[in-house]
């Protein structure tokens, strides 16, 4: 069979990879069909939603669809309780119940899923969170990739914090919890085989822990933020856009590990891009940014806590700008969508 | 960190800045070859840190940019035929053909994968004998022995099922190419360090002695282009031209002589048309007569193709230095990442992709 021009047609058609990936593509597939079917606000889309009527309650929900099943450092059990967990603690809250919905492929050895399911229960007794429902499917061999689950949590605030991604304030200090990239190099070089996994494991973990320590700061942490898919890119652009704000980091002051540094120049991809599943940004005053700091590293997942950037009281309004290395000034776009390896 | 943090010194890039602005008594224009030099440049911001006046002009060294369209809509026509699993690296795979790019083509259903090695490919083709495998295989001298090697292994495992779409590029004729240009600004370049990796320098220095510029061997990372600059600009300074290797950690004069040896089992030079350029002679790789067995573009038959570029892109000027990406009507408008009209604004190493991705406008330029 001969192909003839013209090619297929055009590429705005059809569902891409990218649609997925947190970056712009991501927020035009919201903005321009999802939310608009569903009737959704026109506010900031913050990573848990406050319960209508229900002031103190939030309520977040997460699909994960990561492959491998089983990553170092984590797997998708585990990974579907943190990353809801997560959600609910960027709205400052503490995570009251968990739902968990299964889709099965035909033919997944009922040892891996007795695996994972052991690795979800462990990581809600150790969050302190209880399953409370749940649901199970089982669909034909590829219709699914193995196992997706999906996660619905409802957590209540702490008293007095009530962060949001439009919470950003001139003058802010830009905090960061911990290091960036390694959830996002482990999974790709571990579904790859690239062979830098004994180097790397993901960060998967909890972080309402981190949230509470900070909560006797009240409404002096403006945006709490969990800089998964989009990378810490992706979540600074969020929040930059949602407050009006115009927020600068010191390339220097980012932590990133020598592993994720290699693996990303191998590759040629940006850390700042990569998913993350066990940090936090957290906008606040100046005033208590050592405050802030002093109780992040009270807990062991804040324990290398740092100050990346602030908000300027001028600048670009929605923009990131970097300051780099050798002291030039560059903006930080929003990721595209798929993050693609360079060719040499 | 081991040679990683130790090239990306603050405080030694500032003392090589302060070096270059003592140094520098003239407004020079200095070629980075590479792509990858590109973006480290813009997403440093050292091009706008450069002493007054002096430029850095973007070279052609984008693989994924200069691959003909016809190469990419050949190989789109092989991925949508049935039975055929496309595999090539991931920066490829956005790259807009005539009608459509292969990340579109295997939304719609196509088997094209990424792949981290042509290597992968020939696994591929081992552990499905029942498909075609098809590697696209672009680049410039840095990728060509690898590729060289996948050839060589598939040919040694009797592979039936096993080709490549091959479309390397060649350095030294495009350098040429361009300071034949009665036009061309170009007074010094920094070459590619992981090409020299590969093909030692050799081959730059009658061009340096010929056209009497200079040539720096140079790496990627913020203070090797610094330290690459300074050194083209001792030589512009002081008025002598050779070839001199500022990336010492990893090349050699000869260059790797093995990897060599296996381009030269495998492929043979041709002439070659560069997208955006046009047709250079002596400028590519193809298959040798030997290994016509594993040529896609023989293996298959696509039909006439009828590649048409977008009339708006200016990929060639900007590929050839002529012009910054800010100068094109299209830039950040009709021309982004999401909807490229050329290669350079996808590709990962394009010119156009790194000064939209480091958010450069047309008044934050650095023409």
């Amino acid at each position: 069979m001969n192909i003839q021009c013209p090619l297929p047609a055009h590429e705005g058609e059809v569902v891409l990879l990218g649609h997925g990936a947190g970056g712009r593509l991501t927020g035009e597939l919201l903005d321009q069909l999802v939310l608009p079917a569903v009737g959704g606000g026109t506010g900031p889309l913050e990573d848990a939603a406050l319960l209508p009527g229900h002031p103190r309650l939030v309520m977040s929900t997460d699909s994960f669809v990561v492959s491998p099943l089983f990553f170092p450092g984590g797997d998708i059990g585990s990974l579907a309780v943190h990353g809801t967990v997560n959600d609910l603690a960027m709205r400052g809250a503490w995570p009251l119940a968990l739902s968990v919905s299964l889709i099965v492929e035909e033919g997944l050895p009922l040892a891996e899923l007795r695996a994972v399911m052991e690795s979800l229960g462990k990581a809600a007794q150790d969050v302190g969170v209880p399953v409370i429902t749940g649901d199970t499917k089982v669909v034909g061999r590829g219709a699914a990739d193995r196992l997706f689950i999906n996660t619905t949590g409802v957590g209540q605030r702490h008293e007095l914090l009530a962060p949001s991604a439009a919470l950003a304030h001139p003058g802010d200090a830009v905090l960061l919890s911990g290091s960036i990239g390694l959830h996002g190099t482990t999974v790709l070089g571990t579904r790859e085989g690239l062979g830098f996994e004994s180097d790397i494991a993901s960060d998967s973990r909890p972080l309402h822990r981190l949230v509470r320590a900070l909560a006797p700061l009240g409404d002096a942490v403006h945006v709490l933020r969990d800089p998964t898919r989009g990378g810490l890119a992706a979540a600074l652009n969020e929040i930059a856009r949602d407050s009006s704000a115009a927020v600068e980091v010191e390339e220097s002051a980012v932590p990133v590990p020598e592993a994720v540094a290699s693996a990303c120049d191998l590759l040629g991809l940006d850390p700042l891009v990569v998913a993350n599943e066990g940090c936090l940004v957290a906008f606040v005053e100046a005033d208590a940014a050592e405050s802030a700091l002093a109780a992040m590293r009270s807990v062991p997942e804040g324990a290398r806590a740092v100050r990346i950037g602030e908000v300027l009281r001028e600048g670009p309004r929605g923009r990131v700008t970097l300051r780099t290395l050798v002291g030039a000034r560059r903006i930080v776009e929003m990721p595209l969508g798929e993050q693609l390896p360079r060719i040499c | 960190m081991k040679y990683l943090d130790e090239y990306r010194d603050p405080v030694l890039a500032r003392q090589l800045l302060d070096e270059l602005r003592r140094t520098a008594t003239r407004p020079w224009r200095i070629m980075e070859m590479c792509g990858g030099q590109t973006h480290t440049l813009v997403r440093q911001g050292i091009d706008e840190l450069l002493p007054a006046g002096m430029r850095m002009i973007h070279g052609p060294g984008c693989p994924v940019c200069v691959t003909p369209l016809e190469t990419l809509d050949r190989a789109m026509a092989v991925a949508a035929r049935p039975g055929v699993l496309l595999t090539s690296f991931g920066d490829m795979l956005r790259v807009p053909g005539t009608d459509t790019d292969l990340l579109s083509l295997r939304a719609r259903g196509a088997d094209v994968r990424v792949v981290y090695a042509p290597m992968d490919a020939v696994r591929l083709a081992a552990e499905h004998p029942d498909r075609e495998v098809v590697f696209l295989a672009v680049g410039f001298e840095t990728t060509a022995p690898a590729n060289a090697m996948a050839v060589l292994h598939a040919a040694r495992l009797g592979l039936a099922n096993f080709s490549m779409l091959v479309s390397h590029v060649l350095v030294p004729p495009a350098m040429t190419a361009l300071l034949d240009d009665p036009d061309c600004e170009v007074q010094a370049f920094l070459a590619a360090g992981h090409v020299c990796a590969v093909m030692g320098w050799r081959e730059y220095e009658p061009i340096a002695a010929r056209y009497h510029v200079p040539v720096v061997v140079t790496g990627f990372e913020p203070l090797d282009l610094l330290e690459g600059i300074l050194m083209a600009v001792r030589q512009l300074e002081s008025g002598w031209y050779e070839v001199e290797n500022q990336y010492v950690r990893a090349v050699r004069r000869a260059g790797n002589t093995a990897a060599q040896d296996a381009m030269r089992r495998v492929f043979r030079v041709t002439d070659r048309a560069w997208r955006g350029i046009g047709e250079l002679p002596d400028s590519g790789l193809e298959l040798a007569e030997e290994y016509h067995g594993f040529d896609a573009a023989r293996r298959f038959d696509v039909g006439g193709l009828c590649p048409v570029e977008d009339a708006e892109c200016i990929a060639g000027t900007i590929l050839t230095g002529a012009r910054l990406p800010t100068d094109c009507t299209a830039y950040g408008t009709r021309c982004t990442p999401r909807h490229p009209l050329g290669a350079p604004m996808v590709s990962s190493e394009g010119t156009c992709a790194a000064f939209h991705t480091a958010g450069r406008t047309p008044t934050r330029s650095t023409a």
